[in-house]
């Protein structure tokens, strides 16, 4: 189980590359290896983490540019072999632009930058990146986002419904997935959704930046504890 | 050689509220006879074929590969020979 290793891409821009590594390495004692956008060795990673921030400036669109780095046909490479990939927050971003998740992520509805904890709800924890949650479990997990506002047409939207995609969704203190509860405007209350096969996850809340209990919260633990427990094929330990 | 301007708009389906932002800020001006505010991109580049029918296959590819995302934007293309 120590063998695992986790690559965190590093964009110009990224700033939130560090929290992950810190979350996989000395949180969780794993490998961590960063990965510069412009190589194109993914260094034996077992799970690619897409960290957040703001990949070349956010020009054109959030993610559009990551989207063309070298280091990225290595990612859709190892997605497409079945190899786990987490974007958060930009790396979402990244991933929807990438075509690996459908759907993209516009401007909050409010036109603010939103940062503070938001409630979640663990709508499917039968995937690679949510099995150490219950069902239905509700998580206290911070977003800090300016574009994070899940938009998909209504065929693609009842798809992910129908096929139980939707991993995490925004909901108020009685988790109930109310437009109140809703930070940034996200169609269906989306917070998070994994690809048909079940091997990439993108979601706009921060779990590496809730891993410790000085932070506030250790929810967003489960997300990298499910990953473990699914790699090594035993039962995931909650920290 | 060709110049290309390009707009790129978001979809009408899709809510504008950088435009509702401004239209607002106009309605509180005083400006009452404005509406429908969609903010969009302009870009500008050059492109180096020997016809416009090339000119703009090329920039047709690199409007939907890279400047617009189809899910939620449109975009227009217009070319003058330079």
């Amino acid at each position: 189980m120590s063998n695992i290793t986790f690559g965190v891409v590093v964009f110009p821009g990224s700033n939130c590359d560090h929290d992950a590594y810190h979350a996989v390495k000395h949180v969780f004692g794993k490998r961590a290896e960063f990965l510069w956008h412009k190589e194109s060795d993914l260094r034996q990673s077992d799970v690619i983490i897409l960290p957040g921030g703001f990949s070349y400036g956010d020009y054109l669109r959030c993610g559009s540019i990551a989207r063309f780095s070298s280091i990225m046909k290595e990612v859709v490479r190892h997605a497409e072999r079945g190899g786990y990939v987490l974007g958060i927050c930009n790396g979402f971003q990244i991933l929807t632009e990438t075509g690996l998740l459908p759907g993209v992520l516009l401007r909050n509805r409010s036109l603010e930058f939103v940062c503070k904890h938001v409630r979640l709800r663990v709508d499917n924890n039968d995937t690679a990146f949510s099995c150490a949650y219950s069902a239905g479990q509700l998580l206290s997990i911070p977003i800090a986002h300016g574009e994070g506002n899940f938009y998909t047409d209504d065929m693609t939207l009842a798809e992910l419904e129908n096929s139980n995609q939707i991993v995490f969704r925004y909901v108020n203190g009685h988790g109930e997935a109310a437009d109140a509860a809703n930070p940034n405007g996200s169609r269906n209350n989306i917070a998070g959704i994994v690809n048909r096969s079940g091997n990439v996850l993108g979601m706009m809340p921060h779990p590496e930046r809730s891993v410790e209990r000085l932070l506030g919260s250790t929810d967003g633990s489960g997300v990298f504890s499910s990953l473990l427990s699914t790699i090594t094929g035993s039962v995931p330990v909650s920290l | 050689m060709f110049k290309a301007t390009i707009t790129v708009q978001l979809r009408p389906s899709i809510l504008d509220p950088e435009g509702k932002a401004i239209e607002n800020a106009l309605r509180s001006m005083g400006y009452s006879t404005l509406s429908n505010v969609r903010v969009g991109k302009h870009i500008e580049l050059s492109v180096d074929a020997s016809d416009e029918e090339q000119a703009r296959a090329i920039a047709d590819e690199a409007c939907g590969k890279l400047l617009a995302n189809p899910v939620m934007e449109d975009y227009s293309i217009a070319l003058k020979e330079i």
